[in-house]
């Protein structure tokens, strides 16, 4: 039987996902709790369309004339790796077609162990690079930030510095949540130890999403909280080795 | 040799009168033949441009003379703002070749001008202008609070006939009846007609005299002696043309240059060039006053300059800076009406860059980037009209450097090569916005734009018009079911655009022959072949919104809501329906359906002067006017409200990106709307990358998979709404003062737009995921 997805939306235009110009499938469905999610309306797996991987990658393709020699598709969320079956049929099937596949991750799902462990191996042969994102270095701020301490995420990064598995890490920086010189320096010591960091990405925190959290009627937890100003983005920048 | 001894020789030469000499000195170092002996820049151009591959690091910045004169126009365009949006109309002189002395920038600094020649004797000043039409001219300068020498009234009335006055002699009631209700709009019959561009370049290569024997030798050669009314008219034509020819000599002259012999070296060349468009914009207020492609014509003589050692990079571009810089200041005196049409003052001075030969080389030159560092140089601006000719071809760096001016400056427009060049061959300039015409060879008879979705209003309510209640569309039975059924809507909706192509090829028909009567461009034509070839171009308003209406009476249910006359006044939509805009081939389709039909009628009719017929997908910002006439749609926009501008898709509709929305327009077949097809999009830098150098890339990689999948064209605005609203709020903070556009097909200063219009930009989408 096929695998379907649980799809929230495809977009046909992401240039900031990725390498090159990208078309971004969005999945349904994450256990984190990001208080800066801008993507609240994708927690849940309710309301969304099944699509099947062929089905995925024929929209696709549609724009693979504006790809050139270094788009392709990159599968956001939610959290992809929920649906880790059906991303390995999609990354598999897009590679048959020479698609180039990222994937953009918070790694919460990742273990070293059992099944789990034996799918993301094979994924990752089908995987041109991960976004990774490193929410908070320790694990307390962590908990709190996104609802789950960070060591199997931490692992994951480890684990992709082991095989050598090409990552962007993506960092979210929130005034008073995420920009603490302490936290950033030892952001920086830990990406140090890695040895397949391609680009760091430091993401100005925006306040787009607030405005889910409140169609969803939920209270948006960083209610009042501005975006960084330009000289604490040029400092964490220059802090985690970013642009 | 040094400058006196060549200057001393050459006025040996011309003291002897020796044309052969004087040829062989003006075209030394160049190659090639058969443009000596014919007029023909193209082969002038394949045989010597220079292709250049590299970067824009050999760029020069301004210079102080630029600097300065730059600075003073900036204050005179502060005045002209704060008076009004105009500094001053002439109320005494006719403009012509030779109506006014010199003028300059600023006369006290008139030395550092290296190209010199005003449309009047003060800059920024507006030449009467009344051929077109004496009372629209007159009211142009009451509106800014000027009064119009009475006698001229007198003139234009009782002793010469305007091109007004003879078009509204001949109207049909019914032609009256279309044009006041707005199915057809912005006909120009109270203005010049413009879209034809002269070939300027030819008074640089060829100079007047040569152009004059010529054109004596086709007079000599026309006809047969038997005097049919297109040889009696075409006599006359050329006789006029060598009138205008004589009269930009004088017309030179008064600056102090013999334009009677060709350029001999690039500013020359560049000053006889600009003295040919002068000429046109002197005597001619057409709405669209184009340029041409001269950036690689010009780059042949700086080139030529290099090498003999006459010139630095530094004095190349300020030549090109200084022609740039007169053609931001043309201007014409419009009336308000006008204005609602095409907001900004635009006079579409579009001048082309790039594009292929035909023999497979490249023609970006250094030139090319001359040109678009003029907005760095100078800051953005809307004219001239910048266009590149592009394809995904071209070298690569000449690409990003495109890519980083439009980021910059939003001030640049794209157009398709791929799909010119087949048609158009590798000659031709862009007349207006996205309209191609082979330059020296072909002229346009163009005109306003048909209202298609109030002509599917018309199909669904018997031919009359829910604004005014007349019986403008002929009388056919009113849709009275209570769903509208789609056989037959489309039924109905075929029979109306059967009428609308007749009459409106018709009004065209009439207003052509009274301009080439009462205002004939003579130096524009003189320029120009003899035997010219001529196209027919017409224009589609309100494309997205019938293609939505189509589909959404095909795949949702259509409940007309009716007054009390049984006129569908609203619409009430049941369901979801595909939309154009999302690369949805059930929507798309519709849209490629509407085009070719529409296309095919307008071919049915005879067309004046046995011209080609051909159609556009362009409003210019009329789509915020032909919208306020034009009642609910079935799509569910709502009455009087702004049309979705050319072939971009309609507010809101577009629900899958960027690319979505590309894909759709670029499925519009270029073949059946070869007067172009134009579609503007807003992107947020953010949504571009996170670097300039990223953006770059995105851009450029967006436009060339957008033009190899044969889409035509692009206007490409990068910045985000915040800016819009902010500019919007605070047009006196200094940074906006420049802040430049693009609109459907040309490019404008956002704080000159009325306020209508520049809710209606802002209402447009913007691409921002980030």
């Amino acid at each position: 039987m096929t695998v379907k997805g649980l799809v929230h939306s495809t977009e046909s235009f992401g240039a900031v996902d990725g390498p090159g110009i990208r078309f971004l499938i969005f999945l349904k469905g994450c256990n984190m709790r990001c208080q800066y999610c801008h993507n609240a309306d994708t927690w849940s797996t309710e309301g969304a369309e099944l699509f099947t991987a062929d089905e995925l990658l024929d929209k696709a393709e549609r724009y693979r004339a504006y790809w050139r020699d270094k788009g392709g598709i990159t599968v956001s969320g939610g959290e992809p790796l929920l649906q880790i079956d059906f991303l390995l049929e999609l990354f598999r099937k897009a590679h048959e077609r020479g698609i180039n596949t990222a994937l953009d991750t918070s790694a919460q799902p990742f273990t070293r162990k059992g099944e789990f462990f034996a799918k993301f191996r094979e994924l990752m042969n089908f995987t041109d690079v991960l976004l990774l994102d490193i929410k908070h270095i320790d694990s307390m701020k962590h908990k709190i930030l996104t609802g789950h301490d960070n060591a199997n995420i931490l692992d994951a990064a480890k684990y992709l510095s082991e095989i050598n598995k090409a990552v962007w890490i993506r960092y979210v920086l929130v005034p008073g949540i995420t920009d603490n010189e302490k936290d950033l320096c030892r952001t920086r010591e830990f990406l140090g130890t890695l040895g397949n960091v391609k680009k760091v990405e430091v993401l100005p925190y925006h306040t787009l999403g607030a405005d889910k959290w409140r169609r969803l009627g939920l209270d948006y937890p960083l209610e009042g909280i501005e975006p960084p100003d330009e000289q604490s983005i040029i400092n964490a920048k220059n802090i985690l080795g970013g642009q | 040799m040094s400058f006196t001894i060549l200057t001393f020789i050459r006025e040996k030469i011309c003291a002897k009168g020796d044309e052969i000499n004087i040829m062989k000195d003006a075209w030394r170092d160049f190659k090639g033949s058969h443009w000596t002996e014919d007029i023909n820049v193209r082969d002038f151009i394949q045989n010597n441009y220079t292709p250049y591959d590299g970067d824009e690091n050999f760029l020069a910045g301004p210079t102080e003379a630029t600097n300065k004169l730059w600075g003073r126009l900036q204050e005179l365009q502060k005045q002209e703002r704060e008076n009004h949006g105009v500094l001053e109309c002439e109320t005494e002189v006719v403009s012509g070749l030779t109506a006014y002395g010199p003028g300059y920038i600023d006369t006290s600094m008139k030395e550092l001008e290296k190209v010199v020649g005003l449309q009047t004797d003060k800059p920024l000043k507006r030449a009467f202008m009344p051929y077109g039409g004496i009372k629209m001219a007159e009211q142009a300068a009451e509106t800014y609070g000027y009064k119009v020498n009475p006698k001229f009234s007198v003139i234009f009335t009782q002793y010469h006939k305007t091109h007004n006055q003879a078009v509204f002699d001949a109207y049909t009631p019914e032609m009256k009846r279309a044009r006041h209700a707005h199915i057809v709009t912005g006909l120009p019959d109270t203005y010049g007609r413009g879209r034809i561009v002269g070939d300027y370049r030819r008074v640089a290569l060829y100079g007047i005299d040569f152009l004059i024997r010529k054109k004596k030798e086709d007079f000599a050669n026309c006809g047969s002696g038997t005097m049919f009314d297109d040889i009696i008219r075409q006599r006359e034509e050329i006789a006029e043309q060598i009138r205008a020819l004589e009269g930009m000599k004088q017309m030179a002259a008064v600056y102090g240059f013999d334009i009677s012999r060709p350029a001999v070296d690039a500013r020359e060349a560049v000053q006889w060039l600009y003295f040919g468009y002068l000429a046109a914009i002197k005597t001619q207020n057409g709405a669209a006053m184009s340029v041409g492609r001269i950036s690689t014509f010009l780059d042949i003589y700086i080139e030529r300059d290099f090498r003999e050692g006459t010139l630095t990079e530094s004095e190349a571009q300020e030549l090109i800076d200084h022609i740039v810089m007169k053609f931001r200041m043309v201007k014409f005196a419009r009336v308000p009406s006008y204005n609602q049409l095409f907001s900004g003052d635009p006079i579409w001075a579009t001048l082309e860059m790039a594009g292929k030969g035909m023999d497979g080389r490249h023609m970006v030159t250094k030139n090319d980037f001359r040109f678009l560092h003029t907005l760095e140089n100078m800051g953005p601006s809307p004219e001239p009209n910048l266009t590149i000719l592009y394809c995904s071809s071209l070298p690569e760096p000449f690409k990003l450097y495109a890519s980083k001016i439009s980021i910059n400056t939003s001030s640049v427009q794209y157009e398709n090569d791929d799909v010119m060049r087949p048609i158009w061959k590798d000659d031709y300039s862009i007349c207006c916005c996205v309209s191609a015409t082979e330059t020296g060879k072909e002229m346009q008879f163009f005109g306003a734009r048909a209202n298609l979705a109030k002509c599917l209003l018309y199909a669904i309510n018997g031919g009359i018009d829910v604004k005014t209640h007349e019986q403008v569309g002929p009388e056919l039975p009113k849709i009275t079911s209570e769903y509208l059924n789609y056989d037959e809507v489309m039924h109905r909706f075929d029979q109306m655009m059967d009428w609308l192509a007749g009459l409106y090829v018709n009004i065209l028909n009439l207003i052509h022959y009274m301009h080439d009567k009462y205002y004939y461009e003579a130096a524009e034509m003189a320029l120009i072949d003899t035997d010219v070839r001529r196209t027919f171009a017409t224009g589609i308003a309100g494309f997205s919104h019938v293609v939505d209406s189509i589909s959404a009476i095909k795949y949702a249910k259509v409940k007309p809501i009716r007054d009390e006359l049984g006129l569908a006044v609203d619409f009430e939509v049941d369901g979801e329906f595909p939309k154009y805009g999302n690369d949805d081939d059930r929507a798309d389709s519709i849209a490629v359906w509407l085009l070719k039909t529409f296309m095919t009628k307008i071919k049915k009719f005879h067309t004046y002067r046995n011209s080609e017929a051909t159609t556009s997908i362009l409003t210019i910002t009329s789509n915020v006017v032909y919208g306020k006439a034009t009642g609910a749609t079935p799509d569910g926009r709502k009455a009087y409200t702004p049309f979705a501008p050319g072939g971009n898709p309609s507010y809101g509709a577009e629900l899958n990106g960027l690319l979505a929305s590309l894909n759709s327009v670029a499925k519009l077949p270029y073949e059946y709307a070869l007067d172009g097809i134009s579609n503007t999009q807003t992107i947020s830098p953010q949504a571009l990358g996170h670097t300039l150098e990223e953006q770059k890339v995105t851009l450029m990689n967006a436009m060339d998979g957008y033009f190899d999948k044969g889409a035509h064209h692009l206007n490409v605005n990068v910045f985000g709404t915040e800016k819009l609203i902010d500019c919007m709020n605070n047009p006196d903070k200094p940074e906006y003062a420049n802040f430049t556009i693009r609109v459907s097909g040309y490019a404008v200063k956002f704080i000159n737009l009325t306020k209508e219009q520049q809710l209606d930009v802002i209402a447009r989408t913007c691409h921002k995921r980030m």
